[in-house]
């Protein structure tokens, strides 16, 4: 009961075509974290109830705790590891590193992937419009602010827009 | 890591390919569609399917027309259609499942046939083996009520006291063939066996009633704004007659151990206009057979006494929307 | 000088911002090694029990298995404070409450692990367990462990400054106030990990999701009876801390001891539900106040009590009991103060610190209780702690020393900005404003084990290319302390703070120390980086001001160069500089390390309390308050802090909105609830039930920095990461009672307890919920110590009666 002979499936992982074979109970979060090595993406309960395993499956934002490995067969993922390209940060990183919206870090690429979904769907969210988009993600030391501050900053930049942060945000009153 | 445990998974292209596959892996094998609420419980080990058959990949599950909700569409999928009066309560009460990421993964169907919830049981093995087990899984007690014969975990979905309320049907389809039930013949008041459904029956879809003058609300309470589960769910139906409520059906979810139906509470409104005094006494009947448990969030006296202000309050919402221009439905 | 500075103060990215938004920063679960097996400890079914036997045969046999260790195999206890080395990593012959670990698996897989724990058959012998604090007052016996001062209390504290009866009975009134504060949880997002790895020369390594790198090393050189010199532990970047990951744990010296055995890495990683067993957190609180005020405010003495339930073991106990009285003092003068505290055994998982350690339970209950006295009186709130305020540069009654105190200023700038004389007792029925201060250290004044070393150490080596390195035992757990090494390294030495590399929370590469706890980091590490940095540059001046044939305090560092002030064309890069100094002098390095002033008080208990620097926060809270259903919403939270001066002001911000975050969860919903009547099992060890606010509860958060630079801190700074938590709960509280009238003198405040208040206010009863009364408690003599202005010297002049059993390690 300790083995069971693995299964192989073929997925595009972060754009790229990729082959793995794994015991076939796991998740796409063990998959994707001791199968393949990508270990940018967390857990917190593996139980659906915290958020930070997010990734985006067809591009859609899901739980990899909850999605079993097997079910990507033939389906695309992304992580957090496919967002810089090129050595280049994407929007949403860079204003997350500015901003201070990672604190330890460890729910960061959740929110991150979390927040691409919605600006590739909303490209100009109000701030409920992204609490509520994030509202499955739970961050325990940022209390969110600069979390949405760096949202609108990104989606501000990927319109084209010269935006800065607010003077507020950075220095206080 | 909390992991699944070691299990046989099953894709089939059509219904007829899934029913067959149950029927070879007998009673050790379940369906699971977005997994949601199946695969935290194998993870916890309170349903142990050796084998589990995915319902996704059927296309028959997945088909929307303008009054039949597929099974597997999943949630995010029932929201985002263009909002109508039709299914305005049912997408609301969607909308108000958990997160956005689950709804991305949870389904209608799989949100109707919920397993009943309880503090007790919805822990890990471990914690289970430290109350030694109960009635539901593993054990022969009720911890919530200790001399009681049956269990009374919560009927926790948001969707399915709406379904009751608007008189949904589900066609079904088993081995013996199809049936189609009503939502409100769907549910037993039963913390184990919450479902009329046999385990080897398929829901298929969901018939919404056709529009003839009714409208429906559903309000929801929890401790937070997403995540949570009801800890009381109020749907509430009504047959218009002109300004006057032809018939009203009222169905709480997170009290029971099926959404129930207090009839005497749509009693209490038909006939007359929604005035403030049918408001209140329809409030009223509500809360006398609302029977919480100490087996959720809160505590239960206080649910208990808000049913009273969240039915008060799903009514009102009716009341205005019938009195808004341009609602009409 | 401040506008010359570059670094500090500015808003910059934190040099490991990039590694965390990419995924690349390794957490401690992030690490995997060839040949690495899985852990698994098997936990406790039963709240208080003697361990008859364990049979671990089946397990040991299972496929996969490659070693079982049970508590004989690890006989030597361990804890955080010398004085309650209470633990086991296993228990040996009582377990003390659900949870705690009884017996580990190393095997193959995490699968094979956990099927190896079903299979270990424990014998317990139940004991009658203990709930709460109150039923360990009323039960001496059976007693949780065999120390401790008396019956099931830990420990019993009881000091007097000055005579303080006498001070309130001067009073023109005299109120006292019950309330309670519930237990919460840090609930990083990280779940506690650990991978340690024995190797072929018999060394030792773990790297661990610690905050505490060196009291890690400490303890398992005791428990695995190793030299020092042969472990070296890494505290792996912290996923969240907040002080849960402060003490050492049954887990990695497990993980440790089954590395010894295999010769392989092993990993354990904890589930949720471990998670919340390993615990630490907030003490549930019961308080008890007695104060005589003037009509005008000015209070003229205090009588405090508290009672914690401490949970299973000892942790940070008694100085979380300690503290629980010892900062009442540095926010509203009080001329004379007696404290009695005393903590409990319980059989529930163990309580420590979390973010702001002992002291926001009884910061809740001053900030409520002087609101309560403002109203009694006529007097504004506001108005009334600004006319007690302590003042700058003053010594306590219980002999804190507070230098800068920016109080004032802060509650100026809540006042205005949130509209405060235009809301308070004037909004609608359902809408409230609340004012809340409070106060915290940055750093304790002693360190944990009685030594006179430093609390902190920095080395610095600078590279002939222009790099520098800073290498520091101070653990990064989110907070920015990686970054503020940089930025006092860069400013100085005027370079860039990201050509330089941080080593840190390493105990075979980096000085000690303390740790990432007490809001300690940026005041110590800071100043020992200052110091290091500063000896850097001397030595740079040196050579290059003899290079550049100008006096070496006509240098200046700046722009990756060092120049001549008055000709800055004059000058060479800063490469160049390292390179000339190391031609002369060979390698250049550079060490700073940091000790905090002597405290004032000389009494026993003086160690809690004293710090160089306090923090100073004052803040508003708007709620909404449903009268039908009693559900209380904070739409918005005005806060104002005395930083003393911001390293990095983005950074500053981010820690003042995370406290706020924070505590808002523990005022409106966290609860670490326990069954009492079933088992005292914990009633909802899950991220689903144990209520941490999502985006949607999140308040907004109108931020003030106060900028008033205190001496002892590097650049003037003080502390943040925790000050700012601690008014939120008594500004909501109070906010509550200007919406609704009622006061709910107990944390959480839930809809439940508002309802209840509301309705028997509608009876005519006292529109309030909280504790009706504090059990008798065997205080000790009290300790007295004469007040500063009654010409005391910090000492007590009657000892008090000693400890019933002396704190000594069992
Ligand atoms: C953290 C968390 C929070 C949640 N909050 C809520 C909430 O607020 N409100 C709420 O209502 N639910 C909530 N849920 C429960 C659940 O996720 C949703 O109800 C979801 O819609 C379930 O759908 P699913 O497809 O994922 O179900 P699955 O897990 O796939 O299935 C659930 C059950 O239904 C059966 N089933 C599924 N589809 C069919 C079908 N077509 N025919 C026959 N049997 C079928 C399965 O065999 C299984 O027994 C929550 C779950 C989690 C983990
Ligand atoms: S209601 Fe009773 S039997 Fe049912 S799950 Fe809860 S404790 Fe178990
Ligand atoms: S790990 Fe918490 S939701 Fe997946
Ligand atoms: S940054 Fe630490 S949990 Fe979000």
């Amino acid at each position: 009961m300790t083995s069971e002979s693995k299964v192989k499936i073929a997925l595009a992982v972060n754009g790229e075509p990729t082959e793995i074979a794994f015991a076939p109970h796991k998740t796409l979060l063990e998959v994707l974290r001791e199968d393949l090595g990508l270990t940018g993406t967390k857990h917190g309960c593996e139980l659906g109830e915290c958020g930070t395993c997010t990734v985006l499956l067809d591009g859609t934002p899901v739980l990899s705790c909850l999605v079993l490995g097997l079910a990507c067969a033939g389906r695309t993922v992304r992580t957090v590891e496919g967002m810089a390209q090129g050595g280049k940060l994407h929007p949403l990183q860079d204003t997350f590193a500015d901003l201070g919206a990672a604190q330890c870090g460890y729910c960061t690429p959740a929110f991150l992937l979390a927040a691409e979904a919605l600006l590739a769907a909303n490209p100009k969210p109000t701030r409920e419009e992204i609490k509520d988009a994030l509202a499955g993600n739970l961050c325990r030391c940022t209390g969110y602010i600069k979390i949405y501050e760096a949202v609108e900053l990104a989606a501000a930049r990927m319109r084209g827009e010269k935006a800065e942060p607010t003077t507020e945000s950075l220095y206080g009153r | 890591m909390l992991r699944l445990p070691f299990f046989t998974y099953l894709e089939p292209k059509s219904l007829a390919d899934a029913l067959r596959m149950k029927a070879d892996a007998g009673p050790d094998a379940m369906f699971v569609a977005g997994g949601t609420d199946l695969y935290p419980n194998m993870k916890r080990r309170h349903q142990e399917p050796k084998t589990v058959i995915s319902l996704m990949g059927i296309p028959e599950l997945r088909r929307v027309e303008s009054t039949t909700l597929g099974a597997c569409l999943t949630l995010s999928e029932l929201t985002a259609r263009p909002p109508d009066r039709l299914t305005a309560a049912v997408s609301t009460a969607a909308r108000l499942v958990s997160t956005p990421l689950l709804r991305n993964m949870g389904t209608l169907g799989g949100n109707l046939c919920l397993d009943t919830r309880c503090n007790y049981y919805n822990q890990t093995y471990e914690w289970r083996k430290s109350i030694d087990f109960c009635m539901k899984k593993d054990g022969h007690i009720c911890w919530v009520a200790p001399s009681s014969p049956r269990c009374w975990a919560v009927s926790s979905s948001d969707v399915a006291p709406v379904m009751v309320a608007i008189g949904a049907e589900y066609r079904l389809l088993g081995p013996q063939g199809e049936r189609v039930v009503p939502a409100g013949r769907f549910y037993h008041n039963d913390g184990i066996n919450y479902l009329t459904k046999q385990p080897d029956e398929i829901l298929v879809d969901v018939r919404i009633p056709k529009p003839n003058g009714w409208d429906a609300v559903y309000h929801k309470l929890r401790r937070r704004g997403s995540f949570d589960f009801p800890v009381l769910g109020v749907a509430v139906w009504i047959q218009w007659n002109r300004k006057t409520v032809a018939d009203a059906r009222i169905v709480l979810g997170g009290v029971a151990s099926y959404p129930q139906e207090v009839p005497e509470a749509g009693t209490a409104l038909r006939g007359g206009a929604l005035s403030d005094e049918s408001i209140a006494a329809a409030a009223e009947e509500a809360y006398r057979p609302s029977k919480p448990m100490d087996n959720t969030d809160f505590d239960l006296s206080w649910r208990k006494q808000m049913t009273r202000v969240y039915v008060s309050r799903a009514l009102q919402q009716l009341r205005d929307r019938r009195t808004t221009p341009g609602l009409d439905v | 000088m401040a506008d010359k500075r570059r670094v500090i103060g500015k808003a910059l990215r934190k040099v490991d911002a990039a590694a965390k938004v990419t995924g690349a920063t390794k957490f401690a679960d992030d690490l995997a090694f060839p040949r690495m097996l899985f852990c698994k400890l098997l936990r406790s079914t039963q709240p208080h029990a003697r361990i008859v036997s364990i049979d671990t045969s089946a397990a040991a046999k299972l496929d996969g298995v490659q070693a079982v260790l049970v508590g004989q195999d690890l006989p030597i206890p361990f804890g955080i404070l010398p004085v309650s080395q209470d633990e086991h990593a296993l228990c040996i012959d009582k377990a003390r409450f659900i949870g705690d670990p009884v017996a580990a698996v190393a095997a193959l897989t995490e699968e094979a692990a956990t099927a190896a724990t079903d299979l270990i058959r424990v014998d317990y012998e139940p004991l009658k367990s203990i709930a709460s604090a109150e039923e360990a007052v009323e039960h001496p016996e059976p007693r949780i462990h065999d120390y401790g001062d008396r019956g099931n209390f830990h420990k019993l504290i009881d000091l007097e400054f000055g005579d303080a009866n006498a001070g309130i009975a001067e009073g023109d009134m005299v109120r006292e106030d019950l309330f309670f504060f519930e237990g919460s949880t840090h609930l990083p997002m990280e779940q506690h990990a650990a991978v340690a790895m024995w190797s072929p020369d018999q060394k030792l390594t773990l790297w661990t999701s610690t905050q505490t790198p060196h009291y890690v090393h400490r303890a398992l050189a005791k428990v695995l009876e190793l030299p020092a010199a042969r472990i070296r532990v890494i505290a792996t970047p912290n996923g969240g801390g907040f002080g849960g990951k402060s003490d050492p744990f049954n887990h990695e010296i497990a993980v440790a001891k089954l590395a010894m055995i295999t010769g392989r890495p092993v990993k354990i990683t904890l589930t949720r539900e471990e998670v919340f067993y390993c615990h630490r957190g907030r003490h549930p609180t019961l308080m008890w106040v007695r104060t005589g005020v003037k009509k005008d405010g000015a209070i003229t003495g205090m009588h405090f009590r508290s009672l914690l339930d401490g949970g299973a073991y000892g942790s940070y106990g008694v100085a979380s009991t300690y503290y629980t009285g010892a900062l009442q003092t540095v926010t509203y003068h009080i001329p004379c103060y007696h404290f009695q505290g005393a903590r409990a055994f319980t059989n529930k998982a163990p309580c420590g610190p979390k973010r702001g350690h002992g002291t926001p339970q009884p910061r809740f209950a001053l900030e409520v209780h002087i609101d309560k006295i403002a109203e009694q009186l006529g007097i504004d709130p506001a108005e009334l702690r600004l006319k007690t305020l302590v003042p700058a540069n003053s010594l306590t009654a219980n002999y804190l020393r507070v230098g800068s105190m920016g109080l004032g200023k802060c509650i100026a700038k809540v006042v205005e900005g949130s509209g405060w004389k235009q809301k308070f007792r004037k909004l609608p029925r359902g809408r409230g404003v609340g004012l809340a201060c409070s106060s915290y250290i940055s750093g304790a004044g002693l360190p944990i084990y009685w030594n006179n070393m430093p609390h902190s150490g920095v080395q610095l080596k600078c590279d002939r290319g222009g790099g520098v390195t800073v290498f520091c035992g101070s653990t990064e757990i989110g907070q920015g302390s990686d970054s503020i090494l940089a930025y006092i390294v860069a400013e100085v030495l005027g370079i860039d703070p990201f050509d330089i590399a941080v080593v840190t929370g390493d105990t075979d590469l980096t000085p000690v120390d303390l740790g990432s706890y007490s809001s300690r980091v940026t005041l110590m590490s800071g100043n020992a980086a200052l110091q290091a940095a500063e000896r850097a540059r001397q030595i740079l001046a040196v050579h290059a001001a003899k290079k550049l044939e100008i006096p070496v305090d006509r240098l200046s560092f700046a722009e990756r160069r060092v120049y001549d002030a008055k000709d800055p064309k004059r000058g060479m890069s800063f490469a160049e500089a390292v390179q000339s100094a190391e031609a002369a002098e060979g390698t250049i390095g550079t060490v700073g390390s940091y000790t905090p002033p002597m405290s004032a008080g000389k009494y026993r208990g003086a160690g809690v309390g004293p710090s160089p620097a306090y923090s100073y926060s004052a803040c508003v809270a708007a709620v909404d308050v449903d009268p039908e259903t009693g559900i209380v919403r904070v739409p918005t939270i005005w806060i104002a802090h005395d930083v003393g001066r911001s390293i990095n002001s983005a950074a500053v911000i981010g820690q003042v909105e995370g406290s706020i975050y924070m505590g808002l969860g523990e005022a409106l919903m966290e609860e670490m609830a326990y069954r009492g009547n079933r088992n005292v099992v914990h009633k909802i060890p899950s991220l689903l039930e144990y209520k941490s606010p999502t985006t949607l509860e999140m308040c907004d958060v109108i931020t003030y920095l106060v900028e008033d630079p205190d001496p002892n801190g590097p650049f003037g700074a003080k502390e943040v990461g925790q000050g700012p938590l601690l008014p939120v709960m008594p500004a909501v509280a109070n906010a509550v009672y200007d919406a609704v009238g009622v006061r709910i003198d107990e944390v959480p405040i839930t809809p439940e307890k508002v309802l209840k208040a509301l309705r028997k206010k509608q009876k005519g009863e006292p529109g309030r919920h909280g504790p009706e009364s504090f059990p008798d408690i065997p205080w000790p003599e009290p300790m007295r110590v004469p007040t500063p202005w009654e010409g005391g010297d910090g000492k007590a002049v009657s000892p008090g009666r000693p400890a019933i059993t002396a704190e000594r390690p069992h």
